[in-house]
């Protein structure tokens, strides 16, 4: 799983039968010190997250295990908030 | 399948139970001509590898459940090959 | 699989119901020689890992197996703590010394 700012929302009319009621996120990948990394991808929303939230992002075919997605043509779902993130002092 | 060099052992007393009795090896990934390519991976051995051989990595999770013969192992790498010393791989 | 030392936890109240109980475990992957390989990541501890230990982790579908007969929604899962490994340092080998310097021994199947 990677961490990630919900930076957005997407809306799609058109789009596979079995996306429609998805929520779609535009997520940015982040550092557990909250710095970007790579470009943002587009995730299901599973835990009804907003807007700024630090969200848990889990890719590839796992998407599909979270709450309600099975057999969804997904490759990213978002299946957490962040409330805190604690690190070694030494780390970020 | 990639090409990859064994370079070590890793020694876990606490693991998931379906990885008992499971050899794990250090496999540093590389190109035909022996360069390293890309990180290195921890594999269960089905084959019986040594370090410092040259195997066949396998890095998917259903053939390297099976490799090791568990096919519900929490698995993502296994050396499934040896390569023959003196034989060409390029 | 890969070796990744625990650099963190992450707190999360809301998230998949699955999810819940579970320790999440920030993780920065490493080479042998310990020097950090990539980005960090997430993954759930399925062997009672803690902040500072050295750990192997899988990635992909198969990080759910340890949990089962539950259907845990991750992409990555730790599976064991390393007591210890051994590895020489991972030089390129040229193609001709390969086989020399390869001992020959008896092996299973």
């Amino acid at each position: 799983m990677i961490l990630a700012h919900v930076v957005g929302t997407v809306v799609a009319t058109r789009k596979d039968e079995r996306l429609v009621g998805s929520k779609l996120l535009l997520v940015q990948p982040v550092s557990p010190g909250g710095e970007p990394r790579g470009g943002p991808i587009v995730a299901v929303d599973t835990v009804d997250a907003g807007a700024a939230e630090t969200v848990l992002v889990v890719s590839g075919s796992s998407a599909r295990m979270a709450d309600g997605l099975t057999d969804r043509p997904v490759d990213a779902a978002i299946v957490g908030i962040v409330d805190t993130v604690d690190m070694l002092p030494a780390v970020d | 399948m990639r090409l990859a060099r064994v370079i070590g052992s890793v020694v876990a007393t606490r693991k998931n139970r379906s990885l008992d009795g499971a050899k794990l090896l250090l496999a540093q990934p590389i190109d035909a001509d022996g360069q390293p390519v890309g990180g290195t991976q921890l594999a269960v051995d089905a084959v019986g590898a040594g370090v410092g051989e040259t195997v066949l990595l396998v890095l998917e999770g259903r053939a390297a459940g099976s490799a090791l013969g568990r096919r519900g192992a929490p698995v993502d790498a296994a050396l499934v090959g040896i390569v023959d010393p003196g034989e060409p791989i390029a | 699989m890969q070796l990744a030392r625990v650099v963190g936890t992450v707190v999360s109240t809301t998230k998949d119901p699955r999810l819940r109980g579970r320790a999440l475990l920030v993780l920065q992957p490493m080479d042998p020689t310990r020097q950090p390989l990539g980005s960090e990541l997430v993954a759930v501890d399925s062997v009672g890992a803690g902040v500072g230990e050295e750990v192997f982790f899988v990635r992909g579908r198969e990080a759910a197996l340890p949990f089962r007969p539950e259907v845990v929604p991750t992409d990555a899962a730790v599976t064991g703590i390393c007591d210890h490994w051994q590895s020489e340092s991972p030089q390129p080998v040229a193609p001709s010394s390969r086989a020399a310097r390869r001992p020959r021994r008896a092996r299973k199947r």
